[in-house]
Formats: C-alpha cells, sequence, structure tokens
C-alpha cells in the first residue's frame, strides 16, 4: 500500500472537515467501547487475564526462533508448506509463484492485513489473475476501487448504510437496497459462486501454533472458513510474530482478542486449520501453504519497542483513541492506523515517512490501559520521538523551543527573569474576558482556541513577597 | 512532616492563585510546607518531545531540590506522574540516582491524592455554591489513580452539586506541545469536551490540570461561551485565598 503517512496533518485537516465521515464516526465512536467494557465485565478477572496475555505473547517473542523453528517442522509433517518473505514484495512474488504452480486463476480472500502491506490485489490482478475480496468490508473497499482500509478489525468502518447502497446499486447494477440485511444477502450472492469457482483461498493468520503447526483464523462472517476449505489451494499469511507456543495459549489470547475488539465473548468463527486434507478426508484443500512475513518485524524485535510485536490486532487502541475517533484511520496514511499504527507504521515504512505518527498523540494513555497485551504504547511513541530527536529529524523551531525552553529552566535565576517579563507582556494582550485572541507564532494555539492570560506576577514572585512580608526568608 | 510544594511551571506562570489555593489547603490540613525557590519545571516538556539529554538534566535539578522532604505534591497529576512513573526510565543506566529517584518517586503525590490518602483531610476550608462537573485529566487517572479523590473532597462541600458529564475521562486534546503541533485536532477534542460540559448543565467545569484548564477554558471562550466557570480544583476547596493575587 502506499504510504501517505507524511502528510498526516494535511489529511487529518480534511477529515476533520468531512461531514459525511464525521457523522459516521460519531455513531461508531460509543459502540465500540461501551460493548467492550460489558465484555470484560463477564470475565472475574479480566487484568489477571490481561496480564496472562502480555506474558504469552512476550514469551513468544522472547524465543521466536525456536517457536517458528518448531511450528515449521510441525506443519511441514501435516502437509503444509512453510515459505518465509523477507519483503512486501516477496510475498506477492510467493503467492505468484504458488498460483502459477497450481494453475490457478482466479484467487479469494478473507481479510489480510498484511496483505495491504504489499498491496497483494494490485500484484495479482496485475499478474492477470482474478481477485475478489469477500470478508465483507474488505469486498465493499475493492468495489469501490480498492479504496484503502480505515480500521485492523472493520475495513470498511468509515462507511455509512447509505454509502455502501450507493456502491451496490452502482457496481452491481442492482435496485438500491435501504436494509442493512439486504445489502448482506445482495454481497454474499455475489461472492457465493466465487468460493466455488476459485483455485486458491488466501487468509490471513491471527495465531500461528508452534505446538500443532495449525494457523488460527478469528472472524464473523464464515466467509474464511469458506475461503480456506473451498478452493483447492489455501495460503495463509502473517507476520512472523504472530506465532504462539501452544493451542492453550491461543484459549488464553481467545478470551482476550473478541472482547477486546467487538466486545464478543466469542467471535462467531475461529477456525483451526492444520494442513491440507488427509488421506480419505473429505473437506479441506488439496495444498496449503503459510507464508511468514519479517518486512521489518525482526527489526522492531531488537529495537526498544519491540513489545510493540505482542499486538494481537484488536483495534481497541484505535476504538478508544479520542484522535482516532475524531479523524478516522485514513489520516493516518498506511495500513495500521491509531496507537499502534503511530508505531508499526514508522517502524516499516521508515521513521523518515512518518515523521508525525509518534507524536499524533496526546499520551493520554487511553490505549495502554485498553490494550489486552498491555503494549505500553505511549511509553513507545515517546521511544520514537526520542529517536528523531537525536536524529534531527523533527522541525528546526520545535527542537529549538525545547531546547530554549529546557535551557532556561536549568537556570533558576535566568528564568525567574525571563519568565517574569514574558507574563507580564502575555498579561497586557488580555482582552475584557482575560483572553488572548491571537498569539504571534502561536497559531497553533489561536487558531482554534483563546489563550487564558496569565495573571501577571508568577507564583514564586509572589510567594516569596509573602514569605518577606511574613518575615520569613524563603528557603 | 516536611512537605515540598512543587508549584508546577503551569502554575507559576498562568495561575498563580492555584498555586495559593493549593498552599492554603497543605497548610490548613497541618502540612508544614516548603517551596523550594530554585524550582522550575519536572522536564515533562523535554521527556515528552523526545529530548531526552535536558529531561534527564531536569529530572536531577528537581531531585535535588525535593529529595530533602518528606512528601513532594503538585496541583497537578501530569507533573506528579512524570517524576512518579518516569523519572526511573530516565536513570535505568544509572544505578546510584536510580534509587534516589525511587525513593522520591514514592513519596511524590498528586495534591488531592495527597490530601485524602496521606494527610485523611475530612474537610476543607473553603465554600462553593453551584453545580459543578469533573474532569478526570489524563495523567492524574492513569498514571496517579486520581478518580475518587477530588469528588470526596467536593462531596465534603455543602453547596456543591456534582454532575457527571458523559466522557468525563476522556482527554481534553491538551497533550503539552500536541495542543500547538496539532492545533486543529486539539481543538476539536476541546470542542467535545466543551460540548459534554455543556450537556451536563454544570455551570462550573472542575479539573486538576493547568494545561487542561487552558486548554477547554482556551476552547470554551472561543465558541463564546463566557459564563461557565473552568476552575483548579484547589481554588474550589480552598475558595478565595487571601495571598492569591486577582
Amino acid at each position: 500500500m502506499q504510504v501517505a503517512s507524511m502528510h498526516f496533518r494535511e489529511r487529518a485537516h480534511v477529515k476533520l472537515n468531512d461531514a459525511v465521515l464525521q457523522g459516521n464516526l460519531r455513531k461508531i465512536k460509543g459502540k465500540f467501547v461501551a460493548k467492550r467494557l460489558a465484555a470484560i465485565g463477564e470475565i472475574e478477572d479480566f487484568e489477571a487475564t490481561r496480564e496472562a496475555g502480555r506474558a504469552i505473547r512476550q514469551r513468544a517473542l522472547d524465543d521466536l526462533d525456536v517457536w517458528l523453528e518448531m511450528f515449521e517442522r510441525n506443519a511441514g509433517a501435516r502437509g503444509a508448506t512453510v515459505l518465509y518473505a523477507q519483503t512486501p514484495a516477496e510475498i506477492n512474488t510467493l503467492v505468484l509463484e504458488i498460483a502459477a504452480r497450481h494453475e490457478v486463476r482466479k484467487i479469494i480472500k478473507s481479510k489480510s492485513m498484511v496483505s495491504e502491506e504489499s498491496a497483494l490485489d494490485h500484484a495479482i490482478e496485475a499478474a492477470g489473475l482474478t481477485v475478489v475480496e469477500t470478508d465483507l468490508g474488505e469486498y465493499i473497499l475493492q468495489l469501490n476501487d480498492y479504496e484503502p482500509p480505515s480500521h485492523i478489525v472493520g475495513p470498511a468502518l468509515h462507511k455509512s448504510k447509505e454509502e455502501v447502497a450507493d456502491l451496490f446499486h452502482v457496481k452491481h447494477g442492482t435496485p438500491r437496497k435501504t436494509g442493512v440485511e439486504e445489502l448482506c444477502l445482495e454481497a454474499r450472492g455475489v461472492l457465493r459462486q466465487h468460493y466455488l469457482t476459485a483455485g486458491m483461498g488466501i487468509s490471513g493468520g491471527n495465531f500461528f501454533v508452534a505446538e500443532s503447526g495449525s494457523v488460527v483464523l478469528v472472524t464473523n462472517e464464515g466467509n474464511a472458513t469458506l475461503t480456506t476449505t473451498l478452493p483447492r489451494v489455501h495460503v495463509a499469511i502473517s507476520g512472523i510474530e504472530k506465532i504462539v507456543p501452544t493451542l492453550e495459549d491461543v484459549a488464553t489470547l481467545m478470551r482476550l482478542l473478541p472482547r477486546s475488539a467487538t466486545g464478543q465473548s466469542i467471535s462467531n468463527y475461529v477456525d483451526v486449520l492444520t494442513g491440507p486434507k488427509g488421506e480419505g478426508e473429505f473437506h479441506g484443500v488439496d495444498h496449503m501453504y503459510f507464508i511468514i512475513v519479517d518486512s521489518g518485524r525482526s527489526e522492531i524485535l531488537g529495537s526498544d519497542v519491540s513489545e510493540a510485536l505482542r499486538c494481537i490486532r484488536c483495534g481497541a487502541c484505535m476504538n478508544h483513541c479520542p484522535v482516532y475517533q475524531n479523524i478516522g484511520g485514513h489520516a493516518y496514511g498506511w495500513v495500521y492506523p491509531g496507537p499502534i499504527g503511530s508505531i508499526l507504521t514508522p517502524m516499516y515504512v521508515g521513521l523518515e515517512n512518518a515523521l508525525d505518527l509518534p507524536h499524533a498523540s496526546t499520551l493520554c494513555n487511553q490505549c495502554g490501559v485498553v490494550c489486552p497485551v498491555k503494549i505500553p504504547l505511549p511509553d513507545l511513541q515517546r521511544k520514537l520521538r526520542e529517536r528523531e530527536f537525536a536524529e534531527d529529524l523533527r522541525p528546526w523551531h520545535e527542537r529549538t523551543g525545547i531546547k530554549l525552553w529546557a535551557w532556561l529552566a536549568a537556570r533558576p535565576g535566568l528564568y525567574a527573569y525571563a519568565s517574569r517579563l514574558g507574563m507580564r507582556m502575555l498579561h497586557r494582550r488580555a482582552d475584557a474576558h482575560g483572553m488572548i485572541r491571537r498569539l504571534p507564532f502561536g497559531g497553533g494555539w489561536t487558531d482554534g482556541r483563546d489563550m487564558p492570560a496569565p495573571s501577571g506576577r508568577t507564583f514564586r514572585d509572589l510567594y516569596a513577597q509573602r514569605q518577606r512580608n511574613k518575615g520569613v526568608i524563603n528557603k | 512532616m516536611r512537605v515540598g510544594f512543587f508549584v508546577t511551571c503551569l502554575v507559576d506562570l498562568m495561575r498563580p492563585s492555584v498555586g495559593f489555593a493549593a498552599l492554603q489547603l497543605l497548610e490548613a490540613a497541618g502540612a508544614d510546607v516548603v517551596v523550594p525557590a530554585s524550582q522550575t519545571c519536572c522536564g515533562q516538556p523535554a521527556y515528552n518531545a523526545g529530548d531526552r539529554a535536558d529531561a534527564i538534566i531536569l529530572a536531577r535539578k528537581f531531585v535535588g531540590e525535593f529529595e530533602g522532604c518528606d512528601y513532594i505534591v503538585a496541583p497537578s497529576g501530569s507533573c506528579s506522574g512524570m517524576v512518579r512513573t518516569h523519572y526511573a526510565e530516565l536513570f535505568a543506566d544509572d544505578a546510584a540516582m536510580l534509587a534516589r529517584v525511587q525513593a522520591l518517586a514514592a513519596r511524590t503525590y498528586e495534591l488531592t491524592d495527597f490530601l485524602v490518602n496521606v494527610l485523611k483531610v475530612k474537610q476543607v476550608p473553603g465554600t462553593f455554591a453551584g453545580t459543578v462537573t469533573y474532569h478526570d485529566c489524563c495523567a492524574g487517572l492513569r498514571e496517579m489513580g486520581v478518580k475518587s479523590q477530588p469528588r470526596a473532597l467536593l462531596a465534603t462541600m455543602a453547596g456543591v452539586k456534582l454532575a457527571e458529564m458523559a466522557e468525563c475521562e476522556t482527554c481534553c486534546g491538551f497533550g503539552g506541545t500536541f495542543s500547538i503541533k496539532f492545533g486543529e485536532i486539539s481543538s476539536r477534542l476541546a470542542d467535545n469536551k466543551c460540548q459534554h460540559v455543556a450537556n451536563s448543565g454544570a455551570q462550573t467545569v472542575v479539573l486538576g490540570d493547568l494545561g487542561c484548564m487552558l486548554n477547554i477554558e482556551g476552547r470554551m471562550r472561543r465558541r463564546g461561551d463566557t459564563t461557565t466557570r473552568v476552575m483548579h480544583i484547589a481554588e474550589v476547596l480552598a475558595g478565595p485565598t487571601a495571598d492569591a493575587p486577582g
């Protein structure tokens, strides 16, 4: 997917002023939050489960090489082929090679965010093959000329029912439907035929289970089950970090994932797929492949933001992020929006291509407290800010401003003098309500707000005066 | 009990009255308050900007100024949170300094938390009449566990009626330099907050951090609301103080 993260500020501006989007965002905003809250209440000790989830994911990352080898061994023993992609381009190459090997002309896909990283659909089409997205959200986006996803769980969340109705009407050439159920049925009618005629099904992978060589898929529409069982070939694509040691671990993580994501106790479907159809078995694919993707992940693993790899892609951080709630996912300019995207995007596409993302947060830590695997998201954003600062990647005025402030604050005498002068000057700019309407060089603040003017004298001056009046020498 | 009062840079510069109100609350509760004269800033702006070197310089300065105190109290969840939850990380590679910082961090409190949980305050000097709503500032809430403390103190005041607003725990959009770097997003978040305050029916929004206070008040006035008051919790609890300038 094309990276547009350098234009975060401009994109956010557009989104903030998009009335239709703002209406859609308002509708979904409270829903996720309330549903999650109700769902985590079902677990007696949710915090303990969170801690268990954190530990499971961390254990997997700590010995990732060991678990990957175990996975490869066990998946191989069950007849699947395990392949590795170092770069996004390699994902596409591998998929096309597999398609060629099995003479596949049509490919169906259930949701895979990793395949968005490599723009796999475009590569498939460029090779002259047909690809059909079967996740309803992804299908809507594909139909809308490959509009990028705006959320990792609900890729088309930014769209209203009405927009989808218009889209189906135009693209399907059918009478315009209005009800959600009618629209779903229409999409199902279109998609069903593809399941039966596709040679290959591509899925993502919520978890790769080392002890069994299985891939676990967590979905709500049933499309992943069809995608991974009806065609002759199944290719599961996911990152190296998605490995978990045992099925028992998956059980624990499944107590966290649907609850944190959609507020469900359990998703409608959980597929655990292990190897192709065996001797004498009736259901399943003839050939099963895993494409395990690095593409920047091993670099994160060895860095000071490695905890980001614990992510199980529930989307709770973005659902609860006040910034995301107000600008939506497209503003972030790449596959992964919101707080986790503010870490992953700079790491995957290069910090210099996403300079604003680590700063696009108030550090309110709402994301950190809802993360089911306890990723300290604000701390990681700060780590990337430190890297930007150290590498001179911030604008000069920002760097100079901070440096000057810190320099002054380290010199109390000078600081007292400068602040006394500065506050007196600012105080004089106040209007009748004590507000400053416009500040030179402070447009970032005063374009949208007044600046309450300072009282005029600093606390330290007034306090020193009070102590003198009391006959106390200030300590 | 020697209580070191960290006034915080924003209170010092913008609203000294908040500092005096906090002092009054601490002194009324019997604390022996000292105010180190050389104090300036805890270093959080540098820390959050990624300027680690300067954050360390200012953290060292802070530790030197306050470690002689039994407790350190600030009228801010954000600044006390910086000391209690972030200072240690700055000195992870400096064992001697780390020990000093950890000892100091454990004794550092947000004002209302200190009043309720250490000084066991059951009544406050101020009087106030009216309906208020409380905005939970992010760092106070999520770093310092400040939620019930200000409400418990407000509940001791006969004239105060608390009307909770929707999303009282959602960030107002301040975020330090975020408010300037991403002014448009920040203003939108503040706007949402103002709307929730208005919907609560309260005439006063009370909170515990100057940053949020400036942000919410600034947006409120720009929206044309010149009557709803934005007050720091210390000012409500202490009432008008003799030392405070207007």
